[in-house]
C-alpha cells in the first residue's frame, strides 16, 4: 500500500543519488566486517538493510554518516563528496564542519532511543536546529511542537525521557530527527529494543514517514514490515551485498538461495 | 555566670562575638575558594586520568595518589614554607633582601584546593564514566561539534552525577580549614583558641567553635541536596 503511494524516484537515473557509496571497506584491525560495498539510495526510496547478525548492517549504516570512518570507500551525500582523506591506511574526515552539516542532513535514529537525559523532550527536539542549524527558537518550537503532534507526544513535551515508554521514547526520538528538517533518514534496528506491544506504535511512524516520500535507509529485523513498506532491500552477508531487489521479488523466493535461506530461518522463529 | 557570658560572647568591647563572626567569615571563604581551586584541579586531574597518552594518565594517577595518601597537615607545612622558600629565593635574586611569604589565606587555599581537587578528581571521573555513550553518539550524529557536546550534553551531565561525591568533599573541605590555624591564619578554631587563652573558657569557646563549624556544615548542605534533588529531577521515573 505505501510503496505503491509513493513517487518512483527510484530508478530515475538522471537525479542526483541521496547517498552513493563506492567501494566500501571497515576493518578493525585484522578483522575486515565490510568488503567493498557499492550503493546508491536516490531521493524518495526507503529501503530495507536486512541480514543476519553480524553481517555489518550497523557499521555500514553507521559509516555512512561517519559514526565510523571507512578504511577505505568513496561517499557521496545529496551529491557532495565527503571529504576524506587518505592517512596511512585508514582514512580521515578532512572537513569536520562539512560532517557535521551533512550530518544535520542525514538524521540517525537508534535502537535505544539515546535521547538525552537531563534534557524535556521539546528540549531534545529544540537542541539541534537552535545549536547546530543556528535557527530561531521561535521557528523551531514551533516545528518541535508540530513533530511532537505527529507522533503523538504533544502531551509529553514537558516530560523527561526517564519518564516515557520505550515506545513514546522512540518517536520522541524520530521527532527529534525530523525537525532538524532532513533528507534522508537512517533508522538503525529502532523497534529492537521495544517490547512487542509498543513495537507497532512506532512502526505506524515510520510507515507514514515513507509513504510521504521520505529518503530512508532501516536496519530491522522486522520482515513483513521490510517486505510491505520498503521500495527496495539490500540483503547484506559477511560484509558484502548478497543480493538487492523488490521485495516483492525477493520476498517471493528463488532470487537468490542465501536470502531464501535467511527468510526460512526467519519464518521458523 | 549568664550575664557575664553574654558579655563575654556580646558584640560590645569586651566581647568575642565580632571577631568569632569574622573567623567564621575567613572559615567560610577559605572553604569556598579552596573547594573551587579544587574543581579546577579535578576537572584538570580527571581529563588527565581519562586521557589516552598514557604519560598523561600517570601524572593524573601520581596526582591522586599523593594528595589524598599524605596528611593535609603535612601540605599545609610544605605548601607554607615551600612557598616563601620559593619566593624568598625569587625576591632575593631579584635584588630585594629579606624574608619573603605568602599571605597565609592564599597558602591556605592552595593547599585546600589542591587536596579538595584530589578527591574531586575521583568524584568527576566516576561521573563521566556513568555517561551513556549512546547519548553522547547520538549528539555526534546531529552534527555537534566535540565543543558543543561537552557544554550541552557531557559537562551538565557529569556534573550531575558528580554531585552527591562533591558535597560530601565540600564538607570535609570547610572541615580541613581548622588545620590553617597552623599557619597563621584566624579563622575559627584559631580566633576560638584565642579567646578561649585570654578568657580561660576554652569549654566555652571551643563549643561554640564546634557548633558554628556544624551550623555552617549543615546550612551549605541543605542547600546542596536541595540543588542535588533538583537536578537528579530528570532521571527520576
Ligand atoms: N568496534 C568494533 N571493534 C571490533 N569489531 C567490531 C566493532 N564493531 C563491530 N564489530 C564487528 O563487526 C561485525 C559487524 O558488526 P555490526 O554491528 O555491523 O553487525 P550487525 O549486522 O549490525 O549485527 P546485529 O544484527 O547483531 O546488530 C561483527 O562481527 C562485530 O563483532
Ligand atoms: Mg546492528
Amino acid at each position: 500500500m505505501a510503496s505503491a503511494s509513493r513517487p518512483a524516484a527510484a530508478d530515475n537515473a538522471s537525479t542526483v543519488p541521496a547517498i552513493a557509496v563506492d567501494g566500501l571497506h571497515k576493518r578493525y584491525g585484522a578483522i575486515e566486517v565490510l568488503k567493498g560495498i557499492d550503493f546508491r539510495a536516490h531521493e524518495g526510496e526507503v529501503i530495507s538493510i536486512l541480514g543476519a547478525s553480524g553481517s555489518g548492517k550497523s557499521t555500514f549504516l553507521r559509516c555512512l554518516n561517519l559514526l565510523e570512518l571507512p578504511s577505505a570507500g568513496r561517499l557521496q551525500i545529496f551529491g557532495e563528496q565527503v571529504d576524506l582523506r587518505q592517512s596511512g591506511d585508514a582514512l580521515h574526515i578532512g572537513n569536520r564542519r562539512q560532517v557535521d552539516r551533512l550530518r544535520t542532513q542525514v538524521a540517525m535514529v537508534f535502537q535505544n532511543f539515546c535521547l538525552w537525559s537531563h534534557m524535556t523532550v521539546l528540549e531534545n527536539l529544540m537542541e539541534a536546529p537552535i545549536h547546530v542549524q543556528r535557527r530561531g527558537r521561535g521557528e523551531v518550537r514551533e516545528e518541535a511542537e508540530a513533530m511532537l503532534r505527529r507522533v503523538g507526544l504533544i502531551d509529553r513535551a514537558k516530560a523527561y525521557p526517564a519518564q516515557l515508554s520505550g515506545g513514546q521514547q522512540q518517536r520522541a526520538a524520530i521527532a527529534r530527527a525530523l525537525v532538524m528538517k532532513p533528507r534522508g533518514l537512517l533508522f538503525d534496528e529502532p523497534t529492537s529494543a521495544l517490547d512487542p506491544e509498543l513495537v507497532g506504535e512506532v512502526l505506524k511512524v515510520m510507515r507514514d514517514l515513507a509513504a510521504e516520500g521520505r529518503t530512508m535507509l532501516i536496519v530491522t529485523h522486522e520482515m513483513a514490515f521490510a517486505r510491505d513498506v520498503s521500495s527496495r532491500i539490500v540483503f547484506l552477508e559477511q560484509g558484502r551485498i548478497k543480493a538487492e531487489g523488490l521485495p516483492l521479488d525477493l520476498f517471493r523466493g528463488g532470487v537468490n538461495e542465501r536470502f531464501d535461506q535467511f527468510i526460512s530461518r526467519f519464518n521458523q522463529a | 555566670m549568664t550575664s557575664g557570658m553574654f558579655e563575654l560572647l556580646g558584640f560590645g568591647p569586651q566581647g568575642w562575638g565580632l571577631p568569632l563572626l569574622k573567623a567564621a567569615g575567613v572559615t567560610i571563604a577559605a572553604a569556598l575558594c579552596g573547594f573551587l581551586l579544587g574543581s579546577i584541579f579535578g576537572i584538570g586531574g580527571a581529563t588527565l586520568k581519562l586521557a589516552r597518552p598514557r604519560a598523561l594518565r600517570l601524572i593524573g594517577q601520581a596526582y591522586t595518589t599523593v594528595f589524598r595518601g599524605v596528611p593535609e597537615i603535612l601540605v599545609v607545612y610544605l605548601f607554607y614554607f615551600g612557598g616563601s622558600v620559593i619566593l624568598t629565593t625569587l625576591m632575593n635574586t631579584g635584588g630585594f633582601p629579606g624574608f619573603y611569604s605568602l599571605p597565609s589565606f592564599v597558602i591556605g587555599v592552595l593547599a585546600i584546593g589542591i587536596v579538595s581537587g584530589a578527591y574531586q578528581t575521583e568524584a568527576y571521573r566516576s561521573a563521566y564514566l556513568r555517561l551513556d555513550r549512546g547519548q553522547i553518539e547520538a549528539g555526534t550524529a546531529c552534527g555537534m561539534s566535540k565543543l558543543l557536546l561537552l557544554r550541552r550534553i557531557v559537562a551538565p551531565q557529569t556534573l550531575r552525577f558528580a554531585l552527591p561525591a562533591l558535597g560530601n568533599i565540600w564538607q570535609s573541605a570547610l572541615k580541613e580549614t581548622s588545620l590553617l590555624s597552623v599557619i597563621g591564619l584566624t579563622e575559627l578554631l584559631r580566633q576560638a583558641g584565642t579567646a578561649a587563652g585570654s578568657t580561660r573558657q576554652p569549654l566555652l569557646f571551643y563549643a561554640i567553635a564546634a557548633a558554628v563549624f556544624l551550623v555552617i556544615g549543615r546550612a551549605t548542605g541543605a542547600g546542596l541536596n536541595r540543588m542535588e534533588s533538583h537536578l537528579a529531577k530528570p532521571w527520576r521515573r
